[in-house]
Parts: structure tokens; sequence; C-alpha cells
């Protein structure tokens, strides 16, 4: 569904992602892990278009996407959540939902009806509030929601766009354990439907969620395949699970 | 068009670059440090210019008028900074663009109610001639002055960024603000240290524009956007962009002007050419800006990585 | 502001010339009617400003061409406003969309400076018009006319054509900012980055967006040409962006009435200072009247400094309350 091939991104002279060469396949949960540093929210940034890339191809359901504006990107059904929460603060969380699905239905270019007489736009957006477990909350200004609340909206609005894969930059972050298990339901929700590519650092989850896991250090690919594959190669648990297991 | 001509321009060019560069100096700084957009810099740039022909008519002397505009200037730019700017650094630009834009509208109404709507200045009589530079050349004395004394400030503020312990300060603080502001109190008051020098740069161009131009309400505006346009196309923040900058703006303004419109003439026909060079050499720098900021948008020079 | 009052305001406005005493009459229609120019040129720049949060500090750059445009027609001979205003309308569309092109792809401080420079490049354009009046400016012997048997000459016909631009642009932009349009221009004001991440085009966004403002704006220009039957190129310099960016913050950037307040409260302020002389302030103060923008200047900083919301901002939180 999405494979990257030799891949690379440089930040002045600091090689952030060097020849990525990775395969999505339609319908897994493909995990993506790495100490810090590794270069794994860059190589977010160069799949979803934020990030430009130096060298190497994306293809997306088999189009060369390397050089989409990352829009397109997203209306072809290649969306992305933030390690850092990034929406709509001082709007609700049904606006924000309202405006993702809105992304994806219709133009954009109409400036004299107003929204709110679009009901569908609001349905659509307090059935996905409901999905995400934000239910009764869709009045609630942004800034005013707690963390595990934001984190999951961040996530739902990601899949207000309605991808077919979808790009969760540690959607565990800063939760946690009882926020954990909620995110780790709601990813075995959509997993059914929605391809996922999930960087995360909670181990616990990655290897209940994953059919296939990747390992990037130093911005390579050192090891791709199934968990447990990869719990046992012996690389990945010098440069990687070893320094876990000790902390 | 003869050689004499084009090393005459020239060095007008030189000489406006020069003085664009005594503003810019202290602009780019404090925009890269505190990232704190200025306006009211050309306000001082006004005030310095007024102190001075104040103070060279109660003087006698160009000289001493001059030397004495320039720590009072110095004094008003750090009074205005402990006052209302230091206040404004945390705000976002918009705030700080309109403040320092109503600072604009209250010092030229302060400096009209205090001296009126312009001041005499005049060139001292001793520099009003002209010198021969080469045989068959001859060039007004008190430019060369300028030059001179533009040139000698220009290095010696260089200096003082690149070599010295406060220049580190200084650079360390334009090119990571984070750190300059771990530093703590110290960066307060080297701020509004630097804030004086900056006002005490642009009385010295302010003083020695003066006489060239005319000294008068809102003198300062046109130049502030023009002093905008060199640390734009320096990068934010470098002294050094601010420099190259300035030299650039002053030589291909001054040049444009003066040939543009006879290069036009060889070109196109007399009527068109009369039109269009004039026109075109008003906004050569901001042509040149919007290409230098199309090519490299941080400026030729980026102070942050 | 309550579902009312803006009906109210309108009754009001619309029966305002009525109510006026012959001898007060010309003057007063004539200084509403600027009020309204410049509420609807504040309103054009409060649409890319408080809605959009592009920091945009070159609208005199398309209020300055519609007015240019709409003069150097009626110079020519083209007296219809039928002509004259909409090319106006088109020409400063066209400055819009060149200039947003290349601006928009800057951000923060570089495109608050590149707008700047490109108002400057029209001022300095203009300047060198010797053709038009050059530094000079431009006289026109009579306002653009309308036909219909309406005479824009009078002062009386003219306050109705500025207030029913302005009531337009008002109701366009009400409209706008509830219509999927406008909620996406204000989340890309909220996070630009998001706003791309969620599939919208926000560069196209942005650009369309400065083009309605700048067409708006170049009504506007087209407007006070007439209004005055003089321009110069002062209605281009970058003080003029200042200005009006002034009556968007003091008004309340982001709130339908923002503009209007704003362009109101200031062009009141400066008539209130030079106009209406006030003895004891006289006694201490000789020639205050002469330095009406020392308490312009005044009072805007002491709305940055403590009331960043505007006044349409504080009339709102007094609701709320």
């Amino acid at each position: 569904m999405l494979e990257l091939k030799n891949l690379s991104k440089r930040f002045g002279g600091v090689v952030a992602t060097d020849d990525v060469t990775l395969e999505v396949k339609r319908g897994e949960v493909h995990a993506l892990i790495g100490p810090n540093g590794a270069g794994k929210t860059t190589l977010i940034g160069q799949i979803s278009g934020s990030l430009g890339s130096d060298a190497g191809a994306i293809l997306f359901e088999g189009l060369d996407i390397t050089h989409a504006a990352q829009h397109a990107r997203v209306r072809s059904g290649l969306a992305r959540s933030y390690q850092i929460t990034s929406m709509f603060k001082r709007f609700t969380v049904l606006d924000n939902l309202a405006l993702a699905v809105q992304a994806r239905s219709g133009s954009s270019f109409s400036f004299w009806r107003p929204v709110s007489a679009e009901a569908p736009l609001f349905d659509e957006a307090r059935t996905i509030a409901g999905e995400i477990g934000l239910a009764g909350r869709e009045a609630v200004v942004v800034a005013a929601l707690a963390h595990g609340e934001q984190r999951a909206l961040e996530v739902g609005l990601a899949l207000a766009t309605r991808p077919r894969l979808v790009l969760l930059d540690e959607p565990m972050a800063g939760m946690g354990p009882e926020e954990s298990e909620n995110m780790i339901a709601l990813l075995e929700r959509i997993r059914a439907r929605i391809t996922v590519l999930l960087v995360e650092h909670d181990m616990d989850a990655v290897f209940r969620l994953a059919d296939r896991v990747s390992v990037l250090v130093s911005g390579r690919v050192i090891a791709s395949g199934a968990p447990a594959a990869i719990r046992a190669h012996p690389e990945v648990r010098k440069a990687y699970l070893g320094e876990d297991a000790k902390a | 068009m003869s050689w004499i001509l084009i090393v005459e321009q020239s060095l007008n060019g030189l000489q406006f670059g020069l003085m664009l560069f005594l503003l810019a100096a202290g602009l780019t700084l404090v925009f890269g440090i505190m990232d704190m957009i200025n306006l009211a810099h050309g306000s001082l740039y006004m005030l310095g210019a007024f102190l001075a022909a104040t103070l060279v008519q109660a003087t006698g002397s160009f000289a001493a008028g001059v030397l004495l505009a320039i720590p009072a200037t110095a004094l008003l730019g750090m009074l205005l900074e402990m006052s209302v700017l230091r206040t404004l650094y945390a705000r976002d630009h918009l705030s700080q663009v309109l403040a320092t834009f109503a600072l604009i509208l209250i010092l030229n109404e302060a400096v009209r109610i205090i001296w009126g709507p312009d001041m005499p200045l005049s060139v001292p009589a001793a520099l009003s001639g002209p010198v021969q530079l080469l045989p068959g050349m001859v060039y007004p004395a008190y430019r060369l002055l300028i030059i001179g004394v533009g040139a000698a400030v220009a290095g010696a503020l260089y200096l003082l960024v690149a070599r010295t312990r406060i220049g580190m300060l200084v650079r360390a603080g334009a090119s990571n603000r984070e750190m300059a502001l771990a530093m703590g109190v110290n960066i307060r008051r080297l701020f509004t240290l630097l804030f004086g020098v900056g006002a005490g740069l642009c009385a010295v161009a302010g003083a020695l524009l003066g006489p060239l131009f005319a000294v008068q309400v809102g003198m300062g505006e046109n130049i502030l956007i023009l002093a905008f346009v060199v640390i734009v196309i320096g990068g934010i923040g470098s002294i050094r962009g601010a420099l190259v900058g300035s030299l650039l703006v002053g030589v291909v303004d001054t040049i444009g002007r003066a040939f543009l419109p006879l290069l036009f003439g060889i070109f196109f026909q007399p009527r068109v050419a009369s039109a269009a060079g004039p026109a075109i050499a008003s906004v050569l720098v901001y042509l040149l800006m919007a290409v230098v900021l199309y090519i490299k948008p941080q400026g030729l020079f980026p102070a942050r990585g | 502001m309550g579902r009312a009052a803006p009906w109210i305001v309108l009754a009001l406005a619309l029966t305002f010339p009525l109510a006026m005493q012959a001898e007060h009459q010309t003057y007063y229609l004539s200084f509403a009617s600027r009020i309204f120019i410049y509420a609807l040129a504040a309103t054009s720049l409060n649409l890319i400003l408080g809605y959009g949060g592009m920091i945009s500090f070159g609208h005199a750059a398309f209020v300055g061409t519609g007015a240019y445009v709409s003069s150097i027609l009626l110079s020519e001979g083209v007296a219809s406003a039928w002509i004259g205003w909409p090319a106006a309308v088109a020409a400063s569309s066209l400055a819009a969309l060149v200039i947003g092109a290349v601006s928009l792809r800057t951000r923060g401080v570089y495109f608050i400076m590149i707008t700047l420079a490109f108002a400057q490049m029209v001022f300095f354009l203009v300047n060198s018009m010797k053709a038009y009046g050059g530094d000079e400016g431009l006289s026109l012997r009579e306002r653009a006319s309308l036909g219909l048997g309406v005479d824009l000459g009078s002062d009386f016909a003219f306050y109705y054509a500025a207030l029913a631009a302005l009531a337009a642009g008002l109701y366009g932009l009400h409209r706008l900012a509830h219509s999927r349009f406008g909620r996406v221009i204000q989340a890309i004001r909220e996070n630009e980055e998001r706003a791309e991440a969620i599939g919208f085009p926000v560069y196209r966004c942005k650009l369309v967006c400065f083009v309605i403002a700048g067409a708006a704006g170049g009504l506007a220009g087209a407007l006070l040409a007439s209004h005055g039957k003089y321009v110069n190129p002062n209605v281009l310099h970058w003080t003029q962006s200042g200005t009006l960016m002034m009556m968007v913050i003091m008004g309340g950037a982001g709130r339908l009435w923002g503009g209007v307040i704003g362009a109101a409260a200031l062009l009141g302020l400066e008539d209130l200072i030079a106009n209406h002389r006030v003895d004891w302030l006289a006694a201490i103060f000789p020639n205050y009247q002469q330095h009406a923008s020392l308490g312009v200047g005044t009072v805007l900083l002491a709305i940055v400094l403590f009331a960043p919301q505007g006044i349409a901002g504080m009339l709102a939180r007094k609701k709320h309350a």
C-alpha cells in the first residue's frame, strides 16, 4: 500500500533519514520503533508531505506521491497525527472534527452558504467524537480538554479525514496506563478498516498491536519483520531493546 | 556617460550605504536578539538630527553639536527601551508593529511641539567646497567626510561585535534567543545598552545626513523602510548581512537613479525612457529584495541555522 | 452585538441625513461618508488580518490602486461609476493576486516586510507617474456618476452610496465568516500546519482570501477618490497601511464590526481633537488642537498595551460578564 524507496533527508549537514526502504502492506498495523533522534518523526513528515525529500521515492497505492502537496496526499487517503498535540485550540471539539470532515467532503471554496446549514458535517463529526471516546464533550473548547482527551482528538482529527492509511506519531505520548488502554482499544477498533503506520515508544503497546515492526536507528532501517523476529534480532537488541530493558 | 560620473555616483552610493548601515545595524541586532520589530527606530534618527541641529546652533560648532547629539540620543533611546519597548519583547509581532507605530505618531508630534516642523542644519563652512580627488574629478568635501566617518564607525562596530566579549554576548543572543534569555538579569542591562548604541548610531546618521536632505518631522519614515529592506536582504540578526545589504541597497539605489534613465534612453524612445526610467529606478531596491527573498527566504546571511 | 443591534445601527445610519440641520449637513454628511469608506477599507483588511491571521503591512497598496485606477479613468473622461469602480476592483484584485502570490510564500516577519516592500513599490511607481500628477496628485473635476437619476455630486446621495458599499461589505464578511471558506481561513489562522495536514490547500485559500480583501480595498479606494475629488500618492504611503491596521486593532481584529468601530473611533477622535475645542485643555496646552496625532498615538499605544482585544473585544467581554 505504501512503499518507500531509498528515501533520504538532510538538515544542513545532519542526516535525518538515510536511504530508507520500507513497505507497509494493506490492512496491517506496522510499527516503527527506534531510539530518540532516530529520524522517525522526520520520516513521518516526509511521507505526509510536510517535509520534502532529498532523494528517493514514495509510492502510495502504486502512485508516485514524492512531490505531491501535503493536502493532496490527505485527500488521496493518507493522513497523519502529531507527536506534539496540534489542533485548533480555540475551537470546540465538534468544530475541530467538522473542519476535518469538511476538508474531505466537497469544495472549501464556498463563500456564501453558512456551514451551520450542513447537518451531515456535524453528524459525522459527532460520530467520530463518540468513536474516540469524547461523546458528551463536543461543545468543549479544545484548550480546556484534559491531556488524554487532547491525544484522543489528535488521532480523531486524522481519522476524520477518512484515511485508508494513517500515520500515527506517538499517539500514547505522555499518557497514563488507563488512557493508554483506551488508545489501544481505539486502534484495535480502527485496524479492521484502516492501515496504520505507528510510531510508538510504548513497547508493550507496540508488541500487542503490530503485525510487523521496523526498526530505525540513525536514520536507517536496520530490521523489519514480525514482532517475534524483531524481539530476537541481535542487532535490534543491541541498538535499541537492550537499552530499553535496562531502563 | 563618463567614468568620472560613474566614480562619483559610486561614491554617492557608498556614502548612502554606509549611513544606511548605521541605521540597519541597531535594527538588525534588536530584531535578531529579541525578535522585536521596532518601527520607532526611524524616530530616533529624526530625534538625532533635531538634537544635532539644536546643539550645533547652541555651541556654534558643527563637530561639537554632532558629538553632543550622539550621547543625548542614546540616552533617549535607553529611556524609550526601559519605559515602553521592554514590555513588548514578549508580545507578538502585530502588537510590536502597532505599538511602535503609535510611538512614531507620538514622537513626530512631540518634535513638532518642541521644534516645529523643521530645523536648519547646514554643511559646515570649512567643508562646503569641493575636493580634487583625481585629475579632472572633484567631489564635495562634506560627502567625503560622511564616507570617512561612516567607514570608521562601521569598522569600529564590526570589531566590537566580532571581537569583544560584549560583542560575543550580542552575537550569541542574535543566533540563539533562549541562550540569551538564560543569561538572565545581565541580558536586560546589556539590551538597554545595546539599544542606546543603536540610538547613538541613528544620531550619527541623522546628524550627518541632515544637511544633505532636510531636518524635518517624518524624515525617518522612508529611510526606516530602506533599513528594513537592508536587514531583510542581509538576513535578520546578522551584522555582516546588514553591512553587505546596506552597501548593496545604497549602491543599487544611487546607481539605478543615475543611470537607469540613461540606459533606457539607449533602448527605448525618449518618451518611454523618461517615464519608465525613474519609475523603475525608484523601485529597484524593492525588486532586489523580492528577488533575494525568492531565492534565499532567510536573507543572504541567515543568523539562525 | 445582539441580533437587533446591526438593524438599529443601519436604521440610525439611514435616517441620520434626514435628522441633520441644513447648516451642518454638508460637513457631517461628508465626514460620515469618509468614516464609511475607511470602515470598508479597514473591514477588508480585517478579513486577512483578523480572520486570516496574515499580518499584511501593505493594504494601502490595494486601496491606492483602486483610488488611482478610478481617478485616471475619470480624468480620461470615463465618468460612469459602473465602469470606473469595477475597473478599480479588478485592478486591485490583480495587484493582490500578484503581491499575494509572492508574499504568501514567506512567513512571520518576512511576510510583514515583503508586503510592506511591495506597497512601497506601488507608492514609488505612482509617484513617478508624471502624466497623472506625480507626487502632486490628481484633482478630479467631478465625482464618478452613477446614472439612474442619482447625482453622486451631492453629499446626500454620496452618503447613501458609501453606506450601501459598507453595508454590502459587512454583510459579505458576515456570510463569508460563517461559510466553509471562512471557517478554513480561521482554522489556518489558528494552526496553519494542521490545516494543511487535514487536507486544506492552505496556500491557495490564503491567496483567495488576500484577493477578496484586495478587491474590497480597491472599492474603498475608488470611493475615497470620488469623495474628495482628489487623490495623491500619500494614499499609498506605508503609514496609511499602518493607519488601517491601527483601525482594525483598535476596533477588534477578527470581529465583524472591528473595522467599523476602529474607523469611527479613530476618525472621530481626530475630529474631536481638531474641531471641538475644550477650553480647560486649551488653557493648559494652547495649541493642542494642532497635534491630534499625539492623542491618537497615545490612545493606540494604550490599547495595544492594555486592551489587545480592541474596543469590540471590550464590549463583548462586558456583555459576557
